[in-house]
């Protein structure tokens, strides 16, 4: 029973401080993982972010059924994934009734017309952040342009685009 | 409708690779194109309290769209659909950890998807601008910031707050002299 609280307990503090998504999560996760519980190796953890890497999904919530299943089996991960997100589900749900009720006011539309030049800003960082490891080879950098030129200007669905870039992977490399 | 809420986003988590940026161009092109659940506009706005809210993008995002379209119940519905996929995922690998962990298959595949996410991140940064008539003021400072997030790494949030501020006071200030609205 104390190994479900503790699992909670930690990834509810790995969801609720974990600002900007995906990798800014990994300092405050390793703590919780490694040097609290010591639930996993480093060498574990950097699997671990590899498999995040390479499954669907939010690399939060992926370590956090991972190592849920590791410390306590299948009701470990179900309590470590739910751990996870419910930071997210409060603080979401608060804020969607805060712009309702002052949905009028000018500031709230103030607000986001200064937030949207961040936003695309912090999206294109995202992308030149993720290209940087990415790009290595000549083969790459064609999947790369091809699927954005299919994508943005030929309404090629962006599912497709990855199942495409897959099986090109597996014809180039 | 819930449940056709909930097959998009079990579709949106199922193909998010590579963190929460890869499923802007999909949540994009399932809520915004083909549903029209929400507005581009609409969307644009998710993405900053996504962005500026603790835990997965991803997972924030869902919540928000699913309180628009269905209140708390399609909060609740979306979420279950964007982990839902990943938990089935992790789940098997956690199982069968040792036999996947050095499949080469797997590798090129993903050597093959790896660019194309950043693919769909810069094309979901050309829709936005294409999109919402951005003018040449929102658009260099959209640069910029991507300029000082990638060569500064300051943290994002610090960026949304001085955006947010600064909008405020710009049109408390400037604005409301002249009364002219944008």
């Amino acid at each position: 029973m104390i190994k479900f609280f503790q699992l909670f307990l930690s990834f509810f503090k790995v969801g609720a401080f974990s600002f900007g998504g995906g990798y800014a999560m990994l300092p405050l996760l390793e703590e919780e993982v490694i040097k609290t519980h010591s639930w996993m190796s480093g060498a574990e953890f950097i699997d671990i972010f590899a498999i995040s890497e390479m499954t669907p999904g939010p690399i939060a919530v992926n370590a956090a059924t991972f190592v849920g299943y590791k410390v306590a089996g299948f009701l470990g991960a179900m309590v470590a994934t739910l751990a996870v997100i419910l930071p997210s589900f409060i603080v979401i749900s608060l804020i969607y009734t805060f712009i309702s009720k002052f949905k009028n006011s000018p500031y709230v539309d103030w607000i986001f017309k200064g937030i949207r030049p961040v936003v695309l800003g912090l999206i294109a960082a995202a992308g030149v952040t993720v290209a940087k490891t990415s790009f290595m080879d000549i083969k790459s950098i064609i999947i790369g342009a091809g699927i954005f030129y299919l994508v943005s200007f030929k309404k090629l669905n962006p599912i497709l685009g990855i199942v495409g870039a897959g099986i090109l992977g597996i014809l180039l490399y | 409708m819930l449940w056709k809420m909930f097959l998009t986003f079990f579709k949106i988590g199922a193909f998010t690779f590579g963190g929460g940026f890869a499923m802007i161009p999909i949540i994009q092109q399932e809520v915004v194109d083909k549903h029209n659940w929400i507005k581009d506009e609409e969307f644009m706005d998710t993405i900053s309290i996504a962005q500026s809210s603790p835990g997965p993008i991803a997972v924030n995002s869902s919540i928000y769209v699913g309180y628009k379209i269905k209140g708390f119940i399609g909060a609740l519905v979306c979420t279950l659909g964007t982990i839902l996929p990943s938990f089935i995922t992790i789940l098997i690998i956690a199982i069968f950890f040792n036999q996947f962990k050095d499949n080469i298959i797997f590798e090129k595949v993903f050597m093959g998807i790896r660019p194309a996410v950043v693919a769909l991140i810069f094309s979901a940064v050309y829709r936005l601008v294409y999109k919402s008539h951005l003018g040449y003021g929102t658009l260099s400072m959209a640069l910029a910031i991507m300029l000082i997030i990638v060569f500064l790494k300051i943290s994002p949030i610090y960026m949304v707050i001085l955006g947010a501020g600064g909008s405020v006071i710009y049109h408390k200030l400037v604005k409301n002299n002249d009364n002219i609205e944008e």
